[in-house]
């Protein structure tokens, strides 16, 4: 009469996810669930198509963006680690760990691993720069066929120049998080 | 030997008398002797035992766990729409902080979406004895589980012969019963006798599952030259439905044993069944529907507009098909009650017979059904308006929630045009066209 789902779930895994993420023990287990239902092939790891297969995230401008953020380089499948992880970025930051102590590893969630996460969707290659085409690419994800290419030119130019203060045309991740300061 | 013998037969028959006696002549004429209703009060005093003994025993153990395993959703939504949070944030132009919208609908939409959560059985909030439901409920105490043994017991070897010997009878009734009528010369007996079997054999089935019924609003039935409009969680609706009353069904022809059920029946009343082939000319179909609209001495349709199984927590999309026929619709709205049985048939996971196998196991079928008010297509509304009307107005009745994607998502991949229709919505914002687009997610762009 145990519980199916954290039965496939080993304590100490469990243990080690919550350490890893912070998320609580049945947040993990939801999550496995979750997890689980939505990998039809029963292998232990989801591939893009699983994700595919939700029609909210489908209909995600940057759905397939996102989708690529839970890939690790050059892979088709992730496992519950993996999933987790990524996950983390996102996850709600609650009120006891406001203050919790500044000399142990920055927490996934914390504003500069979120405004990382955020970089990395627009850098594509990786080169800690966005490019006039990369931020072109994310445009033109964003609005479909409905704006000119002249016209997205231009406020892929207006926004590098806001943002760009080196003066490389690029915009680099500490002036991509001096952009969001005020937020 | 012989004396084991005579005993067997002795204990078959009394047995077989006590079926006839109870439950077979009672169907016939509709009467209920209130077996149901004592077991249903018994079943439910044993579930509120069980719930309060979880409660109590978890207390003791992890106070957290069960609570956080009873609310149903793992994130809080903020529900804005695209408009009000990215106008939130600004004003007319592109932001590098706009991606930062979608990524959290995305992630929202991967840990817990609208969509595929119809498409599994609804969790329960306090474990109803059942193995199958047991998801994350752990060991409480030795007297829950010897209830549990008991309750494995009755409904394995005393409910399941049972049920099995009814729906047998109630299948084998139909199809003599209705294959007998149809041999009559058309005329009022012959109708009359036609509603009488189908009502018993549908009694019958009812009881076979166990099925507690309560129907709301008689006063809606639907009437001859109408069509019947219900959501559809499973095959056992028709069952649920035709048990109050008669219908001409609609359906695609089967082989097998539904393939002889309605080929009998279709003699003694004039079902409208189509072959696989005639299924994909939708004007053949809705010729023959009309038709049988349009003669005010046929019996009401019965049609399930979703199309496919939902698990009954909501109402899908209504293909606008059947809302083209025309005539008055009678909306009806079917609400299980998990607790005693879950009746929602999981396709892709369950075959047929682990299907009826599952539920004839169940501890019974609980069901309400609101008959509502007869509906029709106004002036100036569309067959997608119309559709959407009596959607609402279902899904207000049965208490499920009202959603506009398409049931077929089960299987097929979601259209494109949705996705465009949000990289418009987006694209209007950030040039500042002025008049925003209105989100409207979910018409059917066909």
């Amino acid at each position: 009469m145990g519980s199916r789902a954290s039965t496939l779930l080993r304590d100490e895994e469990i243990e080690e996810i919550k350490k890893e993420t912070g998320f609580s023990h049945s947040q993990i287990t939801r999550l496995y669930s979750r997890f689980t239902s939505l990998d039809k092939g029963e292998n232990g790891t989801l591939s893009r198509e699983d994700f595919q297969r939700i029609p909210e995230l489908a209909i995600n401008p940057l759905g397939d963006r996102i989708i690529n953020a839970f890939f690790p380089e050059g892979e088709d499948q992730v496992n519950f680690r993996g999933f987790m992880r990524t996950l983390a970025h996102f996850r709600p930051i609650e009120d006891n760990e406001k203050s919790k102590d500044q000399n142990g590893p920055e927490p996934l969630n914390s504003r500069s691993n979120k405004l990382h996460f955020a970089f990395r969707l627009y850098d594509l290659d990786k080169d800690d720069k966005i490019s006039r085409d990369e931020l072109l690419q994310v445009l033109r994800m964003m609005v479909g066929v409905n704006i000119s290419d002249e016209q997205l030119g231009s406020i892929a130019d207006r926004t590098i120049q806001e943002a760009d203060q080196d003066g490389d045309s690029a915009i680099s991740f500490a002036e991509f998080v001096k952009a969001f300061q005020y937020l | 030997m012989e004396a084991w013998g005579a005993a067997v037969a002795a204990a078959l028959s009394v047995w077989f008398a006590l079926v006839l006696g109870l439950i077979l002549l009672p169907s016939v004429v509709g009467l209920s002797l209130g077996i149901s209703e004592l077991y249903m009060t018994v079943l439910v005093k044993t579930l509120e035992w069980a719930t309060r003994r979880i409660e109590k025993g978890v207390k003791k153990q992890q106070a957290r766990m069960l609570k956080d395993s009873a609310s149903n959703g793992i994130i809080q939504r903020v529900d804005t729409t695209m408009e009000k949070e990215i106008a939130s944030l600004h004003r007319a132009d592109f932001e590098l902080s706009d991606i930062f919208y979608f990524c959290r609908e995305g992630f929202e939409a991967i840990v817990e979406d609208e969509v595929t959560q119809r498409f599994s059985s609804e969790e329960l909030v306090s474990w109803n004895l059942l193995t199958r439901t047991n998801i994350n409920f752990q060991y409480i105490s030795l007297r829950l589980t010897i209830v549990w043994v008991i309750g494995v017991l009755v409904r394995y070897c005393l409910l399941l012969p049972l049920r099995l010997t009814l729906a047998t009878i109630g299948i084998h009734s139909m199809i003599v019963g209705t294959t007998l009528v149809g041999c009559l010369p058309n005329g009022s007996i012959k109708d009359w006798l036609s509603e009488l079997v189908h009502l018993t054999s549908s009694r019958i089935l009812v009881r076979a599952l166990s099925g507690t019924i309560h129907y709301h609003n008689k006063e809606n039935k639907p009437q001859k030259g109408g069509i019947c409009v219900a959501n559809h969680t499973s095959p056992i609706d028709v069952i649920i439905l035709t048990n109050d009353g008669c219908y001409a069904m609609v359906g695609q022809t089967h082989g097998g044993l539904m393939g002889v059920i309605q080929r009998a029946t279709v003699k003694a009343c004039p079902h409208v069944w189509f072959e696989r082939s005639e299924v994909k000319d939708r004007h053949l179909v809705m010729k023959r529907l009309k038709e049988h609209v349009a003669d005010k001495n046929k019996l009401p349709i019965l049609i399930f507009p979703e199309g496919t199984c939902i698990n009954n927590t909501s109402v899908m999309m209504f293909k606008k098909g059947s809302f083209e026929i025309g005539g008055t619709i009678y909306p009806v709205a079917i609400k299980y009650d998990p607790q005693f049985g879950d009746a929602f048939w999981n396709s892709s996971k369950y075959n047929a017979v682990s299907y009826l196998l599952r539920l004839m196991t169940s501890w019974a079928i609980v069901c309400n059904v609101w008959y509502l008010p007869p509906m029709v297509r106004e002036e100036g509304e569309d067959a997608v308006q119309f559709a959407n009307r009596v959607k609402s107005a279902i899904a207000l009745q049965g208490g499920l929630t009202e959603l506009p994607w398409d049931g077929g998502l089960k299987r097929a991949k979601v259209k494109e045009t949705f996705k465009e229709e949000q990289q418009k919505n987006y694209s209007k914002m950030i040039v500042g066209n002025g008049s925003s687009g209105n989100l409207s997610s979910g018409t059917e762009p066909d």
